[in-house]
């Protein structure tokens, strides 16, 4: 940290969150307890609790799952497009008034920096609301047919990384097309859910709609073997959804995933090298690495592997890690201590296999959980930190010759989530596009979202896509 | 790309204008949304309190506190001079006061024996559009009349056109002439149009020996942004790897508000590295500047906002 | 060409060259490594052949063949992939007559029938055909996003495709499964319907004196059911139609296409008759999404 130029603490008010002591789900156009025993959830940045969540138990999913099936059956189906649309207008509304608080409870909940929930998460989730609130009565021309129909009760599975964008991306869509939802918020990230709940209330949507449960592994297991369910979409991890896949193979479920990556950032020896340096360190340490788009592979050309390496560690040296309120906090703490585990057994792995580890200088805080960002040189294709998810701020970096050589690394793997490709020349950009086996390629810049543009995977990254008029098709009978 | 050439350090790339070209081409291109987004989430910082009480008044001590107007006079020098040594109490002192060559004379001897430096404009000021003789002449003439900084503007036609060579030789010629004061070399950023230009024109002026390179003018608009600004604390940071020298930025044109200037000081910070951290490698030329510097430094102290009352006018 | 059987004493006076129904693998007709054939019978239960019985090294040898054969066939252009899917469409027109025996005695249809369901089925292949060149553009979009990059959204095919064609429509069914795939650039390891696979091992002859590259379309007669756990087990499998599966087979196929999270595809209505939607296009491809900022 600079002595000349200290940054004084500039911490975001805690107070705006306006966190309770308990929250409740919500289940039919209520609130109410949980039939099992509620949980503390916790902030990661220094294991304070932080409120007690009621946790659903079997009979809070069948009666969830019912709600949702009778507001289906009744007042929603018989709404119109445009009616439904407007409901979802409001919701957008309302999560851009209470920006800022949801903001502040994201880091309080997740431990991201306090500058990415306000800039990035709580925006998206609105836009995505607004987006899909104007597709739900032009459904005829989305061209899935003249009159595509909904799917029904639709459970939804989402993680901890992006909780309130998570549940945006989910409901959203589900309800512009005519379904009705039953949520489950991460175990350690409940609140912005809840309190989405809140918002869901005030804008009148009909008991049923949307149901949101907070729980465990086990509720959302419950969702999925619940015969109610016409339509199951999760994101997690890919061990975790290949397993819903095979729960689900003996059914007539419809099933969207949305799983894990180990995506490509692929430099160039003709890249606009400052900005790929931006590119590398938003792909890798934007919400600590716990992403699953998240350029995790540096594949850097041989011949200015060094140049890039050593500004991309100068750079390092500018990121400021700690207290995700503080508004100058570029690097926030782990969700858990279980991915905390996770991110030193792998990163140890690097270590053991051969690779050289570096990071920056910094001071961790003794409480919370926290890793320093690190990156790896001397990582071949073989090592587990090249194969496996980290799913944390840990960067490997590998080298290619050729673009063949770039190509043929990147997709050689069972993920294909996506992929970063920095150069200057247009028509190398179109070809590595072309080419490259994964959802989303940026190409000179990463990590860029919109409700417009579709997201998803190839191969063990999931099927299906979220966002812009294919996000529709997940959740339509076509 | 940045890599330092194997035998002779730079001293190769200037041989000759096909060279100096390749060079500065091969420099490695800058993407203006990637430029612009960084630009954007440094201007994301949150300076307070005792930080921004040290960014206002190292922003105060790095203004060049300018007037370049046709209608300037002796008596509009003076004044402008003890504002310099003065801003207003315990406020230190500006790093320099910048007017046009003619009015050098004034500035010394109104500031004489004091810490603050009289830079001139000269080569023509602000087009540029004259022989270089008659260039060279205005910048011995302001050196004459006591100048201790040069502000130069290169001649963007001929950048413009490619002819890299010329712009070189110019500024190396103008160097001469400065004797022992420090040339800032004035790229005017809003000609030179895309950032890649702006990374070229750095270099150019580097390798030539300026000593600050320097955005604007202050008479074309866009004067300087947040990515030009970028851009050029990134050109002295990499000739400083490769050769060991340390040159100045100076932004000028378009600085309003002390917030921006807080703004850049977290760039220099950030990009640059804390070694820029002052007067003596990092510049705002301006005017209006500097009395919203002194209100934000009334707001600190006191509290409440302030109003232009609390400020003089020069 | 009228057909005899093997029991038929009839008055002709010429003894036919009977056809031996092979596997197509690769663009060549191998039999199976397992040497293994059986019996196929028409509707009425007379012998017409026996048929390749593949083994699960055929299933081995398919997928291979198919993977080579993928980067080929996805990196033609749309417009070649039309062209050569059209020229399919003429040669099945001149064999016409030969089909038609072929579908009236594998499903028991009168000759009218039978010729109608050719006739759709030729007509079908010149549907697809049509299609190389103009999905992405129904399908593919520029997504207007909230800053300045140009973002844009393409299908892709997804790679390997597993078929399981439908067990009573030997022609039609198999066609309005198969042209879909390679519509949309994907390479497919068929298994042919069980009881009626000849039409489409005769379909295979058509496509091996086309322009469709070997190894583009795979197709395996035999046993589904001991067949199709291989494939949807197989790794280098992106995708599974499970049309020609049995109900019961469903669940056990879609379990273990979950290994590698292979993308299935079960079919609701089976009217062949019906103008087809763009759900088999659909269901193939892969939608991709590229930025690239906008700048100076």
């Amino acid at each position: 940290m600079s002595k000349v130029f200290e940054y004084a603490p500039a911490p975001e008010s805690r107070e705006i969150a306006r966190l309770r002591p308990s929250y409740q789900i919500f289940v039919n156009g209520e609130f109410r307890d949980g039939s099992a025993e509620p949980v503390k959830t916790i902030n990661p940045a220094d294991e304070t609790p932080l409120a007690e969540v009621a946790e659903a138990g079997p009979a809070d999913v069948d009666d969830a799952i019912r709600a949702a099936r009778r507001a289906y059956d009744g007042p929603w189906s018989k709404l119109s497009g445009a009616e439904r649309g407007k409901y979802l207008f409001r919701i957008a509304r309302a999560v851009q008034e209470r920006a800022r608080e949801l903001a502040v409870l994201e880091s309080l909940d997740n431990g991201k920096p306090i500058r990415e929930s306000r800039d990035v998460d709580i925006p998206l989730a609105a836009a995505h609301f607004f987006y899909y609130a104007g597709w739900a009565d032009k459904l005829e021309h989305a061209g899935f047919g003249p009159a595509p129909r909904p799917l029904g009760v639709a459970g939804q599975i989402i993680p901890w990384n992006f909780p309130l964008l998570m549940a945006a991306w989910k409901i959203a869509p589900a309800l512009a097309c005519g379904n009705t939802v039953v949520l489950k918020p991460a175990e350690t990230t409940p609140l912005t859910a809840l309190v989405l709940a809140e918002i869901i209330a005030e804008a009148d949507l009909p008991p049923g709609v949307v149901n949101v449960l907070a729980g465990g592994p086990s509720v959302g297991q419950g969702l999925v073997e619940h015969d109610g369910v016409d339509k199951i979409a999760f994101t997690g991890s890919t061990e975790v959804g290949k397993g819903i896949q095979r729960a689900l193979a003996a059914r007539d479920v419809k099933l969207t995933l949305e799983l894990g990556g180990k995506a490509a950032n692929i430099v160039f020896d003709d890249a606009p090298v400052d900005q790929a340096v931006e590119g590398i360190v938003n792909g890798i340490f934007f919400n600590q690495g716990q992403v699953c788009c998240a350029g995790s592979r540096l594949l850097v050309q041989e011949s200015v592997a060094d140049e890039v390496v050593d500004s991309l560690k100068r750079r390092l040296t500018t990121l400021r890690v700690g207290d995700p309120l503080d508004k100058n906090t570029d690097v926030g703490a782990i969700n858990s201590a279980a991915q905390l585990a996770r991110v030193r057994e792998l990163t140890e792995s690097g270590t053991e296999e051969g690779a050289v580890r570096w990071s920056p200088p910094c001071e961790l805080p003794d409480r919370g959980y926290w890793f320093a960002p690190t990156v790896f040189t001397g990582v071949s294709q073989a090592h587990r930190i090249a194969r496996e998810e980290i799913f944390g701020p840990v960067l490997s970096v590998l080298t290619f010759r050729t673009p063949d050589e770039a190509v043929l690394k990147a997709n050689n793997t069972a993920y294909g989530l996506s992929a970063g490709v920095w150069t200057e020349k247009g028509s190398r950009i179109l070809a590595m596009a072309a080419r490259l086996r994964a959802g989303v390629v940026w190409a000179n810049t990463f990590n860029k979202f919109d409700p417009a543009a579709p997201f998803g995977g190839y191969k063990e990254s999931g099927f299906g896509r979220e966002g812009g008029r294919h996000g529709l098709e997940a959740y339509l009978d076509v | 790309m940045l890599t330092e050439t194997p035998s002779s350090g730079l001293a190769d790339v200037t041989r000759d204008d096909a060279a100096l070209r390749r060079f500065l081409h091969g420099l490695p291109g800058v993407d203006q949304v990637g430029a612009e987004a960084r630009a954007q989430g440094l201007a994301t910082r949150s300076i307070k309190t005792t930080a921004k009480a040290w960014a206002i008044d190292m922003s105060i001590a790095m203004v060049d506190l300018t007037t370049l107007e046709g209608s300037d006079t002796p008596g509009k020098v003076r004044s402008l001079c003890a504002k310099a040594m003065r801003p207003d109490a315990g406020a230190p002192p500006v790093a320099a006061v910048c007017v046009y060559p003619d009015l050098v004379a004034t500035a010394v001897a109104e500031l004489r024996g004091g810490a603050v430096q009289v830079a001139s404009v000269a080569t023509a000021f602000p087009s540029g559009r004259s022989s270089l003789a008659t260039k060279l002449y205005d910048v011995r003439d302001a050196v004459a009349a006591g100048a201790g900084e040069v502000d130069m503007v290169i001649d963007r036609g001929a950048f413009l056109a490619g002819r890299y060579q010329q712009v070189f030789d110019e500024i190396v010629a103008t160097k001469a002439e400065c004797g022992g004061a420090h040339l800032k070399v004035i790229l005017e950023t809003g000609e030179l149009a895309t950032l890649d230009n702006v990374r070229r024109a750095s270099w150019l002026a580097l390798l030539a020996g300026g000593d600050f390179i320097k955005t604007s003018t202050g008479k074309v608009s866009p004067a300087a942004t947040p990515p030009v600004a970028l851009v050029m604390l990134e050109a002295v940071r990499d000739f400083a790897a490769v050769t060991g020298q340390r040159r100045g930025v100076k932004l000028a044109g378009g600085i309003r508000a002390a917030k921006e200037a807080v703004r850049y000081l977290v760039m220099v910070n950030e990009v640059a590295g804390e070694e820029w951290l002052t007067p003596a490698l990092f510049r705002f030329g301006a005017s209006s500047l500097l009395n919203d510097l002194l209100l934000q430094r009334h707001k600190l102290a006191t509290g409440a906002y302030d109003g232009p009352d609390y400020v003089t006018v020069d | 060409m009228s057909e005899q059987h093997p029991g038929d004493h009839a008055t002709s006076s010429r003894l036919e060259v009977r056809k031996t129904y092979k596997l197509y693998i690769g663009g060549a007709f191998p039999r199976s490594e397992s040497g293994r054939s059986y019996p196929v019978s028409s509707s009425r239960g007379k012998l017409l052949a026996h048929a390749a019985q593949a083994s699960r090294k055929d299933v081995r040898d398919a997928v291979r063949a198919a993977r080579s054969a993928l980067p080929g066939w996805s990196g033609a252009t749309a417009y070649n992939r039309g062209q050569v899917l059209y020229r399919v469409a003429e040669l099945l027109e001149g064999r016409r007559a030969q089909f038609s025996d072929e579908v009236a005695a594998a499903e028991g249809l009168s000759a009218p029938k039978a010729r109608a369901a050719v006739d759709a089925a030729i007509d079908r292949w010149v549907h697809y055909a049509g299609w190389t060149d103009k999905f992405a553009q129904v399908t593919g979009a520029t997504d207007p996003v909230a800053g300045p990059y140009f973002t844009f959204s393409l299908p892709e095919p997804t790679g390997v495709v597993g078929v399981l064609a439908p067990q009573d429509s030997s022609l039609l069914g198999l066609v309005s499964v198969v042209a879909p795939v390679l519509a949309t650039g994907n390479t497919a390891v068929v298994i042919a319907s069980q009881d009626r696979p000849l039409p489409a091992v005769s379909l295979t002859e058509v496509l091996a004196t086309s322009d469709v590259p070997g190894g583009v379309l795979n197709l395996l007669s035999g046993f589904t059911a001991e067949l199709a756990p291989w494939l949807a087990a197989h790794r280098d499998v992106n995708a599974l139609d499970l049309t020609g599966a049995a109900p019961a087979a469903r669940a056990d196929l879609r379990a273990a296409a979950a290994e590698t999270v292979k993308r299935v595809y079960v079919p609701r209505a089976t009217d062949w008759s019906a103008a087809p939607d763009l759900s088999r296009l659909r269901a193939f491809t892969e939608v991709k999404t590229v930025w690239h900022p906008i700048g100076v």
